[in-house]
């Protein structure tokens, strides 16, 4: 049973929002850029890319982040059947503003891979994480800076966020 | 994006493997190419685990690219060499096998000179046994290292006109790029003197010539394979020079072939034998290439059986 | 002591009997067979009944270890296996360490079998000292010790001028020359047939021409000098086609074939299964029809093991380097009333033949078949018993047999060696 979360105008306006809260947040003098978790993360990053370019006029370099390889849980049936999709970052983090971006934070053990993967880049400035939805149930003690949605659901309920780019409509639902 | 599974304990032979699961190591591939970009060449999903390189066969590169693989990969890898004659009495092989299982080896790693051995200790160990090199038999990491080398520059299979040429009666490379390159679409033709052709040739499902002007004509790759005339009593030709007359690759053979032909072997070059230094140098050698995407390769094959 | 064996069917090649009979036997001998013998008061009665009764079967070829390697076969177990396997007598092959070459050893096996034998022992002599192919070794001497005929088996005889002397010296002492015929020079080094399995496999391979080769040059030595041969275990349809000339020339020739032989082919090797490495190689199909079809026309006379045990721990290793041959005495009788009986291509008495009159005509192990006054050496079959290959329920001390869990139908049930019964499995 699906239930809409946020519409497809709601989603949008609540990526203009994150994307200024982080130039609010930033300190135009020094290089900025951005890195998306997997598969939606990266697509999310590259809009709020393109948000702040609009807003203050910043050429932001995106990275795409695949954590496969420092994953905490990472079995011989994960490996052998699901593909490690190639990691991007075209860029030293050293010394950059680093914004990390993921669909979906919950327990937090994939932002802590995120996280042991980019020390391997370079010692950014500093690191702030962005998500779309943040639903608590954390088992790792990890704090998102820029949340476009808060949400309580017991554990029964799944979240779905689509994506234009994957599945032709933005959008966040829940499913039981 | 394929996510077949692979669903194999050890990788034998490439013969062994469906299309599917190639595909699925040269995609897997990509992404080790991308660690061996890296400033900080390492990703910590073997550690902790044990790889011994069992090399009954001398070898400085594989051996090298598996070890490095391996390293990369935070695996603990051991090196051990052992010398293995047809006349001495000693350990068996089964006896090797099981103190280093005892030893709580995760993968083995191994190259032997007779074919069959690595199936044999797949059979015996509950470790993950990947063959590097078994006698005449297979040599499936090369294969695959050679499909993606040929993938990168020329996108499809499908169709593809690939020759090998040399030694084929006793090649592992020859029989393994020759299974992958037909279960992936390609057409095969082998090339070398009789002698060196083995009976029943067909059987391996590609071309047979002993002509090399047929076999450069059309083709899309060259494989070259390194002639060790010591092999088959030194019969099998009567010398270097002659072998490098009538099927050596150089600039005069390669007159009439493909503008975007690509030039491969496995390595090491007998420069002057089987290759010309200008060719193994020239600009449709990809040699090199071939041994930077080994070390992917060979990532992508230990992280996935290594459990 | 005296046995009384009701109602079996007598199946006898070399007196021409198939009959239903009683056959009494006393004190080592037959000394009565008609319908319906009365019961002496200390009479044993083994009661034949839809069983059949044979000579007892020879087997030519085999290989026991002993002087040398016990560990893997001896006397007393190799003639325990014999039995086992329905054989009254074996022909034991001179590769032992040392090699049988001298009337010495030859006696030591003799007297080592009155000791522990369970069936009787023919050793066959070494034709050249130590088997090296060089020097002819005294042959008359090891005659009259009791070397039955001579062969280098293990070894083909390499130099034409060695064969030929050795079967112009045979004729004057009346042996046969046994030959394992190939062409060392082609099949040195060379671990399977050459064809469609070893180019995939990548094993090094030895082509059929290397046998039929050498088999050419034997008939021929064996048609010039008029001497008597035996070709061992053939295996190439070229050999059965010359061997099949060559008798109608009259040449003094008889050969064998092994159940492997004649049950397999190389494809039982993809897999690198080291069960499967025996010498000369298990060939491809077309081969494996040509010896059914030699065996059906009377080419092939014998019927033969081959029997080669191997210690447990030597086949441990990678094909390259594993022993070649198998053990057979248990499976022999099973895989021909199996294969050949039942599936047509021999009758009953044309198998026994195989194990009777043809070893018995090509080296001269005496064979006297059921008559009365003849020693008590006797096989009885059931055709319908089913016959499981368990290794681990051999007499032999070895194991190495390449039909591990085969169901075989008909087996032997009991093994008379003079007139004292050394098997029986009669239920």
């Amino acid at each position: 049973m699906k239930t809409e979360i946020l519409s497809q105008k709601k989603f949008k306006s609540a990526i203009k929002r994150i994307s200024h809260e982080i130039t609010e947040n930033i300190d135009l003098e020094f290089p900025l850029a951005i890195v998306g978790v997997r598969t939606r993360g990266i697509f999310l990053a590259q809009r709020i890319a393109s948000n702040i370019k609009h807003i203050c006029d910043i050429d932001l370099l995106v990275g795409e982040l695949d954590v496969t390889f420092y994953r905490d849980d990472l079995s011989s049936e994960i490996k052998r059947s699901k593909l490690v999709t190639k990691t991007s970052i075209p860029f030293s983090c050293k010394g950059k503003q680093l914004i990390l971006v993921d669909d979906v934070l919950q327990t937090g053990r994939t932002i802590r891979a995120a996280l042991s993967s980019l020390v391997n880049f370079g010692r950014p400035k500093f690191l702030r994480l962005a998500v779309m939805v943040d639903r608590g149930k954390r088992e790792f003690p990890i704090k998102a800076d820029f949340v476009g949605k808060n949400l309580s659901l017991d554990n029964k309920q799944s979240i779905k966020v689509l994506l234009k780019e994957i599945d032709g409509v933005d959008g966040v639902f829940s499913v039981c | 994006m394929i996510t077949k599974n692979f669903a194999k304990k050890d990788l034998l032979s490439i013969s062994d493997l469906s299309s599917e699961e190639i595909i699925f190591l040269l995609n897997q591939t990509d992404s080790f190419r991308e660690v061996n970009e890296r400033d900080i060449k390492k990703v910590p999903t073997l550690r902790g685990k044990t790889v011994v390189n069992l090399f009954f066969e001398a070898s400085t590169r594989t051996r090298a690219s598996f070890e490095i693989a391996g390293k990369r990969l935070s695996a603990d890898v051991i090196n051990l060499s052992s010398t293995s004659s047809s006349s001495r009495k000693g350990e068996t092989l089964r006896d090797t096998a099981r103190n280093i299982e005892a030893m709580a080896t995760d993968v083995l790693v191994v190259r032997h000179p007779s074919s069959g051995a690595p199936e044999y200790l797949g059979r015996e160990l509950s470790c993950a046994v990947i063959n590097a090199g078994d006698g005449c038999h297979e040599h499936p990491t090369q294969a695959l290292l050679d499909l993606y080398t040929i993938r990168e520059h020329k996108k499809e299979f499908k169709d593809l006109n690939v020759s090998i040429v040399g030694d084929i009666a006793h090649s592992r490379v020859a029989r393994s790029d020759i299974a992958g390159l037909l279960k992936l679409g390609a057409n095969v033709t082998v090339c070398g003197p009789s002698t060196m052709i083995p009976a029943k040739a067909e059987c391996l499902g590609a071309r047979v010539t002993t002509n090399l002007d047929d076999a450069i004509r059309d083709a899309d790759v060259l494989i070259t394979l390194r002639i060790q005339l010591e092999r088959g009593g030194g019969l099998a030709f009567p010398s270097a020079r002659e072998y490098a007359n009538t099927f050596g690759i150089n600039e005069d053979r390669l007159a009439n072939a493909n503008s975007d032909l690509l030039i491969m072997h496995p390595g090491p070059i007998n420069r002057g034998i089987e290759m010309s230094p200008n060719v193994a140098d020239g600009p449709f050698s990809v040699i090199l290439e071939q041994v930077e995407y080994g070390v992917a390769c060979r990532m992508s094959i230990l992280y996935l059986l290594s459990g | 002591m005296s046995l009384l064996i009701k109602n079996g069917r007598i199946v006898d090649p070399i007196k021409g009997t198939d009959e239903i009979l009683d056959l009494l036997v006393e004190y080592g001998k037959i000394t009565e067979i008609s319908k319906n013998i009365r019961k002496k008061s200390n009479s044993e009665i083994l009661d034949a009944s839809n069983l059949v009764v044979c000579p007892g079967f020879i087997d030519m070829h085999v290989h026991f270890r002993e002087p040398g390697q016990e560990y893997k076969e001896d006397i007393q177990s190799g003639t325990s296996s014999a039995v086992a396997g329905g054989f009254t007598a074996v022909a034991c092959m001179a590769n032992t360490e040392p090699v049988n070459d001298s009337s010495s050893i030859t006696e030591k096996i003799l007297n080592k079998t009155r000791e522990v034998g369970s069936c009787k022992v023919y050793p066959i002599g070494a034709v050249s000292v130590g088997l090296k192919g060089e020097k002819i070794s005294e042959l008359s001497d090891q005659h009259f010790a009791g070397a039955i005929a001579f062969s280098d088996d293990g070894y083909p005889i390499k130099d034409s001028f060695l064969m030929r002397s050795a079967l112009e010296y045979s004729k004057m002492l009346g042996v046969t020359i046994l030959d394992h015929a190939e062409d060392v020079s082609l099949s040195e080094g060379k671990v399977m047939h050459e064809g469609t399995v070893s180019t995939t496999l990548g094993l090094s391979a030895n082509p059929d021409a290397s046998e039929d080769i050498c088999v050419y040059r034997d008939l021929r030595l064996a048609e010039l000098t008029g001497g008597k041969l035996h070709i061992l275990h053939v295996s190439s349809k070229g050999a059965v086609d010359l061997i099949r000339n060559a008798k109608k020339k009259d040449v003094k020739v008889t050969c064998e074939v092994t159940p492997h032989h004649f049950s397999l082919t190389d494809e039982k090797i993809r897999g690198f299964n080291s069960s499967f490495k025996m010498a000369p190689p298990l060939r491809d199909e077309k081969h494996r029809i040509a010896l059914i079809e030699g065996l059906k026309d009377g080419t092939i006379d014998v019927i033969a093991s081959d029997h080669a045990p191997h210690d447990q721990a030597d086949l441990e290793v990678e094909f390259d380097r594993v022993p070649f041959g198998v053990v057979g005495l248990e499976t022999a009788v099973s895989l021909a009333l199996d294969r050949l009986v039942h599936e047509g291509v021999l009758t009953l008495s044309e198998m026994v033949s195989k194990f009777t009159l043809g070893p018995s005509n090509a080296i001269g192990i005496p064979c006297h078949g059921i008559e009365e006054g003849s020693v008590a050496d006797l096989t009885i079959l059931d055709l319908e018993k089913k016959y499981t290959v368990i290794p681990d329920n051999f007499k032999s001390r070895a194991k190495n047999t390449p039909f591990e869990g085969w169901e075989l139908k008909g087996c032997p049930v009991a093994t008379i060696v003079d007139g004292k019964i050394e098997m029986q499995n009669i239920k």
